[in-house]
C-alpha cells in the first residue's frame, strides 16, 4: 500500500519534470527573449549583459536544471511584459480561477451524480426524459455561446446578475476571495454555471449509464431477492459500484475545468489565470506561459494522484493485490 | 402438507412481435424439507417459474394467470411492498454464478448483517454473532476473519457457501436455487449439493432446485418436474421419473445425457418437437481427407508455461504462477485425445500453446515431424496454422457480432489460402450447407442464431482451411444436452470420415468417455495420468483420477434404454 503511494508519487514527479522540460524549451525556441525585452534602442553590451543576467550563456542542461530549481522555489522569472516576478502575478490571479473552478466543479459533481442516479432509477419517467433532453443542450452548445446566452438573459434582459468581473473582493492574507461579499457571490453565479455545465452533463450521462449497467448485475438481483429495500439497493449497493469508473472521468474533467477556464474567463472578463494566459500569448510573454503550463500540470497530476488513491479507498480488490 | 404450491401459473412477456408465453399452466408443490427439481433445456421457462415465485419478473413481463400459495396463503398477486416483505424473509434465492452474486465492494459480513437486520430486526452485534455462526454452519473455517473479508478473497466454492448463508440468514421457508452448481467444478459441486441437502433436512426448508443437469437431479432431488417450452410435461418422485419416464420428451431428454458407464458409437438425439438439420460430411470436405502420416501427428514435450503473478523490475523479485508444468504427450493421426481436469488445471493453456497463441516458456511442439510453436519461422508457422483450427467454448463470444456469417467463415480462407473471391464464396456456401444451416444463413448475423447453430458456424469456420488437426476447447459445455448431442455427433462424423485428429478438452467426464480414444488427466498444470479411455474409466491408476471418477454424477438413464 505504501509502496503503491510512493510509486505513484515518483511517477507524478517524472511527469512534472517532463512538462518542465517542455515549458523550459519554449524559452529557447519561441523567439529570443533578449530581442523582445530590449526593444529597438540597444547596444551589443546591453545584449551581452542581459544574456549573462538571464543565464542564457550557459549550456542547455545547466539552464534546465536552474529552471527546475527555481520553479521548485516558486521562482518563474520575470514577466517580459509587466516586468514583475511571474510568481507574484500568478499568486494575484490564481484565487479568482481556483474559486471559480471549485464552485463549478462542485456544481458539476453534485448535480451530475444526483441527476445521473435519478435518471437511471426512473428510466421511463417524464422527468428523466426531460433531463436527458436538456442535457443534450449542455453537451452540444459551445461554452462561449452558453456564456453569452446567460449574459443576455440574466444581465441584459432581466438585469439580475452582473455580466463581467468578480464584484467586490475581500483580502485574506495573500488570498482575495469573492465568497464573502454579496456582489462577489452574484458575480460568481453565471461564470460558474457556464464553466460547469458541460462537465455536469457529461458526469450525469456517465453516472446514468454506469448505474444502469450496475443495476443489471447479479448482485443487485440477489440483493432484491433478499428483499432489501430499494433505497439500500440503489444507494448502498449500486452507487458505490458506479463510482469507480465515474471517478476516473470526473478527475480528468476537474483538471479540464481549471485548464480550460480560459474561454469562460474571456467571456466574463474574469480576472483569473486564464485571462492572464491569453494576454501572455498575445504579447509572447514566455515566462508567464511557462509558469501557467507548470501550474496546469501540477493541478492535473495532483488530481490524478487523488483519483488513484480514491480507487484504493473504494475498491477492496485493489488493496489486497 | 405442502409448503409451496403453484397452480396453472402463466407468465407472458409482451414484445413488439406479439406476446411471448414464457410459462403456460405450470404447476408444482413442495413440502418442507423436500428438494424439488425443476429440469428442462434453455428456454423451457424453469428460471421464469423461479422468478415468478420471487416476484422478480422483469417488466414488461408479468404473471397472467394462476396462483402461487405459500403455506396456503396466495402470494401471486401481492403488491410490491407486500412481496418485498416475503422476499428474503420467507422465500430466498441462490444464484448460479457465485462470482457475480455478491457485491464486490462490501464485506461478506456487511452483506449478511444488513440482510439479517432488515428482516429480523436484530441489533448489530447480535446479527454479527448469528452471521458468524451461520458461516461456520455452511462450512467456512475461521468465521471471525472471513466475516471481514471481501468476496474476491474467497474461492468459487466458498463464495457459493456464502451465498447459501445469505439465503438462509433470514430463516426462510422456501429456497429457490437456480443452477446453484453449474459454474463449479465437480468436486465442489458435490460438496455444495450435499450442503443444500443437509440444510434442507435440518431446517425443514423446501427447496426448488432449477437445473439443466440430469446428474444433479438424480443425485439430490426427492421429486422432479420436467418442463418443455413453458409447459410442465411430467412430474413425480425422482426415482420413478428417471427410471420409467412417461412423457416422450422426458424419455428423449434422459436418452441424450452422455453415459458415463459405457461407450456408445453415437449420441442418441432428441427427436421430440421437430426434426434436426442433417450434416453432410461430403459437402463439408469437398472430397478431401487428411493424409495419413507415419508416427504421431502431434508431439508435445516438456511443455511449461509460467505467468507473472507479481511484476517487479528486478527479475529476482518477480513471482510466477506455473500454469503448465512439464507436460508431454503424443497424438497419433486420426486419434481423438482428451484432456480433462478441473478449472485452473491448465487445460486451455495447453491448447493455446499448441495453437501457437501463447509462446512456450520451455518444451517443444512437433507437428508432422516439424518443430512448431510461437517462435517458429513465419512460413512454417503459417503452414502450421492452416492445418490446425480451434473451436471455442462460448458460441456467443467467439463469433464477431458485427460480421456477417459468410464473412466469418471466409476469414481464415482470406488469410491462409490462395483462393480467389469466387472460389471462397463457393467454399463458404458448401460449408454452410454442410453443417446444416443452408447458404442463406451466410447473409445473417451471429445474434440471429441459437447457441447450437452458432457452434455449427464455428465448426464451418474451423473446417474452412481443411485442417488436419482440430482443437476443441469445451465445445459443448455452454449448450443444452440435446444440442450437445448434435454437435458431438457432427464432430464424431467429421473425425471418422475426414481422418481428422483432435485434441478434445472438457471437464465433463461422460462426454470425454464418449468422444475420446485416449485421455490425459491434468491437475494443477501436471499431467498425472495418460491412458486409453476405457482403461482410464474402468481401472484408473492415479488417486486423483479415481477421485474425479468417484465424484462424477452417476446418471445412467432408465434401465430399459
Amino acid at each position: 500500500m505504501i509502496a503503491y503511494i510512493v510509486r505513484r508519487l515518483l511517477q507524478s514527479l517524472l511527469v512534472l519534470m517532463v512538462v518542465g522540460l517542455v515549458a523550459f524549451a519554449m524559452f529557447r525556441f519561441v523567439g529570443d527573449p533578449v530581442e523582445s525585452m530590449l526593444g529597438q534602442e540597444r547596444t551589443a553590451t546591453d545584449v551581452e549583459r542581459l544574456r549573462e543576467a538571464l543565464g542564457l550563456d550557459r549550456s542547455f542542461a545547466v539552464q534546465y536544471w536552474r529552471f527546475l530549481q527555481n520553479a521548485v522555489q516558486g521562482d518563474f522569472g520575470i514577466s517580459y511584459r509587466q516586468g514583475r516576478p511571474v510568481a507574484e502575478i500568478l499568486l494575484e490571479r490564481a484565487p479568482a480561477t481556483l474559486e471559480l473552478a471549485a464552485v463549478s466543479g462542485a456544481l458539476a459533481i453534485g448535480f451530475g451524480i444526483l441527476l445521473g442516479i435519478l435518471t437511471a432509477i426512473r428510466r421511463d419517467g417524464w422527468g428523466a426524459s426531460l433531463v436527458m433532453a436538456a442535457s443534450l443542450i449542455g453537451v452540444s452548445l459551445p461554452t462561449f455561446l452558453i456564456g453569452i446566452l446567460l449574459i443576455y438573459l440574466f444581465s441584459v434582459e432581466l438585469g439580475w446578475l452582473p455580466s463581467f468581473g468578480r464584484g467586490d473582493t475581500v483580502r485574506l492574507g495573500f488570498w482575495t476571495t469573492g465568497f464573502l461579499t454579496e456582489s462577489g457571490l452574484k458575480a460568481l453565479i453565471l461564470p460558474a454555471i457556464t464553466l460547469g455545465l458541460y462537465q455536469m452533463t457529461l458526469i450525469m450521462r456517465l453516472v446514468r449509464s454506469e448505474m444502469m449497467e450496475v443495476l443489471r448485475q447479479d448482485y443487485i438481483r440477489f440483493a432484491r431477492a433478499r428483499g432489501l429495500p430499494e433505497r439500500t439497493i440503489n444507494f448502498r449497493h449500486a452507487l458505490k459500484n458506479t463510482l469507480v469508473p465515474v471517478i476516473t472521468v470526473t478527475g480528468l474533467q476537474l483538471g479540464a475545468i481549471i485548464a480550460f477556464a480560459i474561454i469562460t474567463e474571456t467571456v466574463f472578463q474574469w480576472p483569473g489565470v486564464g485571462l492572464l494566459f491569453i494576454n501572455a500569448v498575445q504579447f509572447v510573454d514566455i515566462p508567464v506561459m511557462g509558469a501557467y503550463l507548470m501550474l496546469v500540470a501540477v493541478m492535473f497530476v495532483a488530481i490524478n494522484l487523488a483519483v488513484d488513491l480514491l480507487y484504493v479507498a473504494i475498491d477492496p480488490r485493489l488493496r489486497t493485490k | 402438507m405442502s409448503l409451496l404450491s403453484i397452480e396453472d401459473l402463466s407468465v407472458a412477456y409482451p414484445t413488439r412481435r406479439g406476446t411471448v408465453q414464457a410459462v403456460e399452466d405450470a404447476w408444482l408443490t413442495v413440502a418442507p424439507g423436500q428438494i424439488h427439481g425443476l429440469v428442462g433445456e434453455s428456454g423451457a421457462g424453469k428460471s421464469t417459474v423461479g422468478a415468478a415465485i420471487m416476484g422478480l419478473i422483469d417488466p414488461p413481463g408479468g404473471i397472467t394467470g394462476g396462483t402461487i400459495r405459500l403455506r396456503n396463503r396466495a402470494i401471486g398477486g401481492l403488491d410490491r411492498a407486500a412481496m418485498r416483505g416475503l422476499r428474503g424473509s420467507k422465500i430466498s434465492m441462490i444464484f448460479q454464478d457465485p462470482l457475480t452474486a455478491l457485491n464486490p465492494l462490501l464485506t461478506v459480513g456487511q452483506q449478511i448483517v444488513e440482510t439479517m437486520r432488515f428482516h429480523l430486526d436484530l441489533p448489530e452485534d447480535e446479527a454479527a454473532r448469528r452471521a458468524k455462526a451461520l458461516l461456520t454452519r455452511v462450512g467456512i473455517d475461521d468465521p471471525d476473519t472471513r466475516f471481514d473479508q471481501y468476496p474476491h478473497q474467497f474461492s468459487g466454492g466458498m463464495r457459493q457457501r456464502v451465498v447459501i448463508a445469505l439465503a438462509l440468514c433470514s430463516d426462510p421457508d422456501v429456497i429457490i436455487a437456480d443452477e446453484p452448481t453449474t459454474a463449479l467444478d465437480v468436486s465442489i459441486q458435490a460438496q455444495i449439493l450435499d450442503l443444500i441437502r443437509e440444510l434442507a433436512r435440518e431446517r425443514q426448508v423446501g427447496v426448488i432446485l432449477i437445473t439443466h443437469d440430469m446428474g444433479v437431479i438424480a443425485e439430490v432431488t426427492d421429486a422432479v418436474t420436467v418442463m418443455y417450452r413453458g409447459r410442465v410435461v411430467e412430474t413425480g418422485p425422482t426415482d420413478r421419473v428417471l427410471r420409467a419416464p412417461e412423457h416422450p420428451y422426458t424419455r428423449a431428454l434422459i436418452a441424450a445425457v452422455p453415459r458415463p458407464d459405457v461407450k456408445m458409437r453415437r449420441f442418441p438425439l432428441i427427436a421430440y418437437g421437430g426434426g434436426l438439420p442433417q450434416v453432410d460430411v461430403a459437402e463439408l470436405s469437398g472430397g478431401w481427407t487428411a493424409p495419413a502420416t507415419e508416427g504421431p501427428l502431434l508431439r508435445v514435450e516438456g511443455l511449461t508455461k509460467r505467468f507473472v503473478q507479481k511484476a517487479s523490475l528486478l527479475p529476482s523479485r518477480r513471482q510466477y504462477f506455473t500454469a503448465v508444468d512439464n507436460v508431454s504427450f503424443d497424438i497419433a493421426a486420426g486419434e481423438v485425445f482428451g484432456l480433462v481436469g478441473e478449472s485452473g488445471s491448465g487445460k486451455s493453456t495447453v491448447a493455446r500453446m499448441i495453437a501457437a497463441l501463447y509462446p512456450l516458456d520451455a518444451g517443444r511442439v512437433t507437428f508432422d515431424g516439424q518443430a512448431v510453436g510461437r517462435d517458429a519461422p513465419g512460413p512454417v508457422l503459417n503452414a502450421y496454422r492452416r492445418q490446425i483450427q480451434m473451436i471455442f467454448q462460448d458460441p456467443f463470444s467467439s463469433l464477431n457480432p458485427r460480421m456477417r456469417v459468410d464473412a466469418i467463415v471466409a476469414e481464415p480462407l482470406h488469410h491462409l489460402s490462395d483462393m480467389n473471391g469466387t472460389e471462397i464464396r463457393r467454399r463458404v456456401d458448401a460449408l454452410l450447407e454442410g453443417v446444416g444451416l443452408g447458404r442463406a444463413a451466410g447473409r445473417r448475423y451471429p445474434h440471429e442464431f441459437s447457441g447450437g447453430q452458432r457452434q455449427r458456424i464455428s465448426i464451418a469456420r474451423a473446417l474452412a482451411t481443411r485442417p488436419r488437426f482440430l482443437i476443441c476447447d469445451e465445445p459443448t459445455s455452454a449448450l443444452d444436452v440435446s444440442v450437445q448431442a448434435q454437435i458431438l455427433n457432427i464432430l464424431k462424423d467429421l473425425q471418422e470420415n475426414l481422418n481428422l485428429t483432435m485434441l478434445f478438452i472438457s471437464h465433463d467426464l461422460p462426454v470425454v468417455r464418449q468422444m475420446c480414444d485416449r485421455v490425459g488427466v491434468l491437475r494443477a498444470g501436471r499431467l498425472v495420468e495418460v491412458a486409453e479411455t476405457e482403461a482410464l474409466f474402468e481401472a484408473p491408476e492415479h488417486p486423483y483420477t479415481r477421485e474425479l471418477l468417484r465424484l462424477m454424477p452417476r446418471f445412467t438413464g432408465p434401465a430399459a434404454s
